[in-house]
């Protein structure tokens, strides 16, 4: 690891203004992406602001929905997620996990223990690794990425592997999505990595529309796919998946698995969404 | 005694282990110490154009940055091979120079050009990045195969066409006989996968030269430490052997990639010289991949013929070895006499023939890991055995038990001669527990969950207690492969045993000691193991090819003999009675059948102090033994795995591992159970997950965790592992040697479950999902075409 400063902040408005300052700061969140890199000298800021005692980034909160001043029953809540909410929170949440298990399940299934207890959901969206879990959730749920400027939508915000939408000085704060009407996740694991090879988020808002995003797969990191999100609007169930015609096109090869691999991957871990 | 021969005695050092208070060679701080950094080849072939160090030299808290031809100067020699192979037209293998740093060429990605040595670990990388190196790149060739082949680039000028030897076993034409008038002949292509050894400590080495005595001191994470030193010392100019003290501490496993002398270590001794500071290397993760010796890397064809009865009439192999950009240590010996002795599996076979071309290739050097040739041999036979049976229509166990070998000895043609051994014995073990009985009925209920189950056998023999160093010499090898003992009794009559095995995971602060509690009848705590420093071992040729029970064991046994002659003549003497009369239990030294006896220390006490001991006798009691063995060990055994695959992801799943060993005497079951299980571990690891993979430019693109697949708890099944011994005529305890037998056994009952799970035979390793589900693809589309 190369030397930097270490700053430590009570809000995402002090990260601000020394970002606006330091040559290259960077945010530290969880740390389970950043410091491993730093230690192998492949990232070297100058100064590594430290967000785990920064005020309101952190938590779970489902707000409901309300219809004519009238709490509805039958969910439409909004989910609003902390940047520094770790995977274990999000696991664990009772509230969510009434609402919307899936989300709890995808969070347990994110590295081994020592790295949910540590990684955050601000930074696996922050960093947009094409493998990552979270990004397929947050573009099925058509989220929104909340930050220290803006807000921005899912569709928006993830812009290939490793690429966002996130400008220079800017935080994200939280993300936030409406609790479907009915989804899941299927992951398929790389052996040895255990991040996504092929990771299938399937959504049904309570509109009736249909978001399937694919993470792990891709060339160009997560994406939606048309074919399934097709199928499955028309007919919600694990049948309608078998209809549908997986392309390679576009996927990524590997020494764990050729492209037309992880077109078989994309079919059966949306099923295993459904199921 | 119940410490004793065969007790489930829980291991000594695990305190200090598992409360992190072992003492581990990163661990040792020395005064003033500076700490090294490698400048490290980023192509796989290139000529060195040009180096230079000025801006790392200027920075501050940098001491030094040496290299290449400087080495060469100061009279450093090149890195060994430490067995010498002879080919097939007499010729002595083309053996390249390996400098620990390179002069005009380097020839992996990792290669060491330059050592950086600074005040701190962070500083030293940094400079080491600030060395400019100009390379020429040149063209790379990765594969044994492709290594061969006319026109590949050349490695070594010495090593025409890249081939080392050329080398064979056997009689080729009464082979080629016997296969021309087999009833049928399977043949088959079988490749055997480059593994990355992964021990949990990463190598390290700390080198401190104290000019006022001319002296070096080396900790390093060693297998065998007065190896070397021999070999620091005698090939390699660093100090003379008296002049010379290197120290294994605790290591953290090595499964064969600790036993060698690598650059890293030699540049920090000749560092520590240069610059007069104690000059500290520890490897990180990625180093390790770059650097530590990989395993295996064989491509192999293979013919095996059977009469009309199903009998083996012979056995033809070709197999090209991958040996890397370099000759390491024991290279030469592994994919020779550490692997075509073996062809013969545990079967009665009167013809073999085997040729092995090695070869240079712009990879990281391949010498031993976990098993060292015999789990090559093992997985070619078991596969070949296996696909047979289908060919044929019979029972794959059948087939087996109808050409066991049943009586010992046993010579094959092959070199070696099987001592002991009861093949049927392991194999109905290992049936009953695995109810191969009840597989149909486990299969047709996988199936109704949409899964395809598979069972699958490997009945493997391999070599260990390495070995008669006569014989060993006569093969080639450098060295000779005794070990050596002293057992000391303190006059308050407490033991130490100096051992020339090193322990680095195996448990012999529990083992060797159990050995002596039961020949002595006394406590384990009484008794402390020694090892792994030169100033204290008088010698000993170290720990692989699970040696240290058959070889080191034996020599503490012909220590204590004369232990217990000596005490026998004290206690006679004091207790006036007759030698053969005298018998040592329960803490005491007895005359049988009175109530005259020494307590133990008492006789130690009496051997130090000297008034009352037999005239001329010497005082003192210690005694030191080097036992050579008298052949080699064959532990044997049944493996029977069994599988699901889930057709829709080519997930496998290891449902049942049942193992049934013979290992002669076991001294501690639980011990024995460990090195089992950790042996399948990176067995169903080599099957299954372990890959190292190169791209056509020589980059490992398996360099790290997030690409090497390590077998971890859940990829692996609950073992269910026994026992059916024979016991080894060889040795005094009658051991053969369980430390490598797991590994060996294990890859081809996994391979022969799967491709019985999903009726494509044609699945090389690692079986991981991907490679499953095209095997699977495969078959579907054949039955499509049909
Ligand atoms: C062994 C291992 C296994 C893993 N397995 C998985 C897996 O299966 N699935 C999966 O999805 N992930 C996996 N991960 C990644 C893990 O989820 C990380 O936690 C995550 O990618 C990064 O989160 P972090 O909080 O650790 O971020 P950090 O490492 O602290 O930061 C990552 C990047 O995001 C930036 N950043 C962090 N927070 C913010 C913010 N609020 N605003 C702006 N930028 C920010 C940082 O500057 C940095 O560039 C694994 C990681 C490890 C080490």
């Amino acid at each position: 690891m190369y030397e930097t400063n270490f700053h430590s902040v009570s809000s995402p408005q002090e990260a601000e203004a020394i970002l606006a300052t330091a040559t290259d700061a960077k945010i530290l969140a969880g740390g389970q992406t950043l410091i491993p890199t730093m230690k192998q000298r492949l990232a070297a800021p100058s100064d590594v602001i430290d967000l785990s005692r920064a005020e309101g980034l952190r938590g779970v909160t489902i707000t409901k929905r309300k219809v004519m001043g009238v709490i509805k029953a039958d969910g439409g809540e909004t989910v609003t997620i902390g940047a520094m909410t770790t995977h274990a929170e999000v696991a664990a949440n009772a509230e969510l996990a009434e609402v919307f298990p899936a989300m709890c399940r995808l969070a347990g299934n994110i590295g081994d223990p020592a790295v949910r207890h540590r990684g955050t959901i601000g930074g696996s969206v922050a960093n947009n690794d094409p493998a990552a879990d979270y990004p397929a959730a947050l573009l099925a749920l058509a989220a929104t990425i909340h930050t220290n400027k803006r807000e921005i939508a899912a569709s928006d915000y993830f812009q290939g592997m490793f690429e966002t939408a996130l400008q220079e000085g800017e935080i994200i704060t939280a993300v936030s999505f409406q609790a479907p009407a009915a989804g899941g996740y299927g992951k398929f694991p790389n052996p040895a990595s255990r991040y996504a090879m092929a990771g299938v988020f399937v959504a049904r808002s309570k509109d009736g529309a249909v978001r399937v995003a694919v993470t792990g797969a891709g060339e160009n990191g997560v994406f939606r796919h048309a074919g399934l999100e097709a199928a499955l609007t028309a007919d919600y169930s694990a049948n309608a998946v078998d209809g549908v015609e997986v392309s390679a096109e576009g996927l990524m090869s590997d020494l764990h698995g050729t492209a037309a691999y992880r077109a078989n991957l994309i079919k059966v871990m949306a099923k295993r969404a459904l199921a | 005694m119940s410490e004793g021969i065969g007790a489930r005695v829980l291991r000594k050092e695990d305190k200090r282990f598992i409360t992190g208070k072992g003492r581990y060679t990163d661990d040792i701080i020395e005064a003033n110490q500076a700490y090294a950094a490698f400048v490290r080849s980023p192509h796989a072939h290139a000529r060195i154009v040009s180096v230079d160090a000025s801006a790392a030299l200027a920075m501050e808290g940098v001491e030094t940055v040496l290299m290449g031809p400087e080495l060469v100067a100061d009279g450093i020699g090149n890195i060994i091979c430490g067995w010498g192979v002879t080919s097939k037209d007499g010729s002595p293998m083309n053996m390249g120079a390996w400098s620990a740093l390179a002069t005009e060429k380097v020839r992996y990605v990792g290669d060491a050009v330059a050592i950086v040595v600074a005040d701190s670990k962070a500083l030293a990388k940094s400079a080491a990045e600030a060395v400019v190196v100009e390379y020429e790149e040149l063209p790379v060739v990765v594969g044994s195969v492709e290594a061969l082949a006319e026109g590949a680039p050349q490695l070594h000028e010495n090593a025409p066409g890249n081939l080392i030897f050329d080398w064979e076993i056997g009689d080729l034409a009464p082979t080629d006989a016997a296969l021309a008038s087999a009833a049928h002949v399977t043949e088959m292509d079988i490749t055997n996968n480059r593994l990355a050894p992964n021990p949990m400590e990463p190598r390290s080495a700390i080198a401190t030269f104290n000019e006022a005595e001319d002296h070096y001191t080396l900790y390093t994470t060693s297998q065998n430490p007065h190896v070397a030193r021999l070999v620091l010392s005698a090939f390699y100019n660093v100090a003379p052997e008296h002049k010379l003290r290197v120290i294994a501490p605790d290591v953290g496993g090595g499964f064969g990639s600790k036993i060698y002398i690598y650059p890293e270590e030699i540049a920090c001794l000749w560092a520590a010289m240069k610059c007069g500071r104690s000059v500290k290397w520890t490897s990180d993760r990625t180093e390790a991949f770059l650097t530590d010796a990989h395993g295996r890397d064989h491509v192999s064809t293979a013919k095996i013929g059977f009469d009309k009865d199903g009998k083996i009439v012979g056995l033809k192999v070709n197999t090209k070895a991958n040996l890397g950009a370099y000759m390491s240590l024991f290279s030469s010996a592994v994919p020779t006499y550490l692997y075509a002795t073996l062809l013969s599996g545990q079967y009665d076979i009167a013809n073999i023939y085997c040729d092995v071309q090695a070869v240079y290739t712009n990879t990281v050097p391949v010498d031993a890991y976990r098993g060292a040739g015999r789990p090559e041999a093992c997985y070619l036979i078991e596969r070949l055995m296996e696909t047979a049976a289908r060919e044929m229509g019979v029972d794959p166990a059948a087939l087996r038990a109808k050409n066991f070998v049943k009586s010992f000895p046993h010579q094959t043609p092959v070199i070696m001669a099987y001592d002991s051994g009861d093949f049927d014995a392991n194999l109905k073990q290992a049936q009953e527990a695995a109810d191969v009985a009840g597989f149909a009925a486990r299969k047709a209920e996988a199936a109704s969950r949409g899964k395809l189950r598979g069972l699958g056998y490997s009945n493997y023999i391999e070599a260990c207690g390495i070995a008669p160093s006569a014989a060993v010499g006569s093969l080639g090898a450098g060295v000779g492969l005794w070990e050596s003992a002293e057992v000391r009794v303190n006059p308050v009559g407490t033991i130490e045993i100096l051992t020339g095995s090193h322990s680095h995971g195996q448990g012999h602060e529990t083992t060797f000691a159990q050995i002596v509690a039961e020949r002595f009848d006394l406590p384990t705590e009484n008794i402390q193991i020694v090892h792994g420093d030169t100033d204290k071992v008088q010698f000993g040729m170290g720990t692989y090819g699970s040696r240290s029970g058959a070889v080191g064991m034996s020599a503490i046994v012909k220590a204590m003999d004369k232990v217990e002659a000596k005490v026998k003549k004290i206690a006679a003497h004091v207790l006036e009675a007759g030698e053969d009369d005298i018998v040592i239990e329960g803490g005491a030294v007895k005359v049988a059948g009175t109530d005259k006896q020494m307590l133990w220390h008492e006789v130690g006490l009496a051997a130090y102090t000297a008034h009352n001991i037999p005239e001329g006798m010497e005082p003192g009691l210690k005694e030191s033994a080097f036992y050579d063995p008298t052949n080699f060990t064959f532990p044997a055994g049944c493996y029977i795995c069994e599988v699901e695959v889930d057709p829709e992801t080519g997930v496998t799943e290891v449902v049942q591992f049942v193992a049934s060993d013979d290992f002669g005497t076991i001294i501690n079951p639980m011990i024995v159970e460990g090195q089992v299980h950790g042996g399948i571990a990176q067995g169903i690891g080599q099957a299954m997950l372990e890959n190292v993979v190169y791209d056509e430019m020589g980059q490992q693109l398996s360099a790290s965790y997030m690409d090497y697949t390590m077998p971890r708890a859940d990829d692996l099944p609950n073992y269910s592992v026994h026992h059916a011994s024979t016991v080894c005529p060889g040795n005094p305890l009658g051991m053969k040697g369980c430390g490598e037998a797991g590994a060996i056994g294990s890859p081809p009952a996994v391979i022969n479950a799967i491709t019985d799970a999903i009726g494509n035979n044609n699945l090389a390793m690692p079986a991981t999902p991907a490679a499953v589900w095209a095997a699977l693809q495969d078959v579907q589309s054949k039955i499509a075409a049909e």
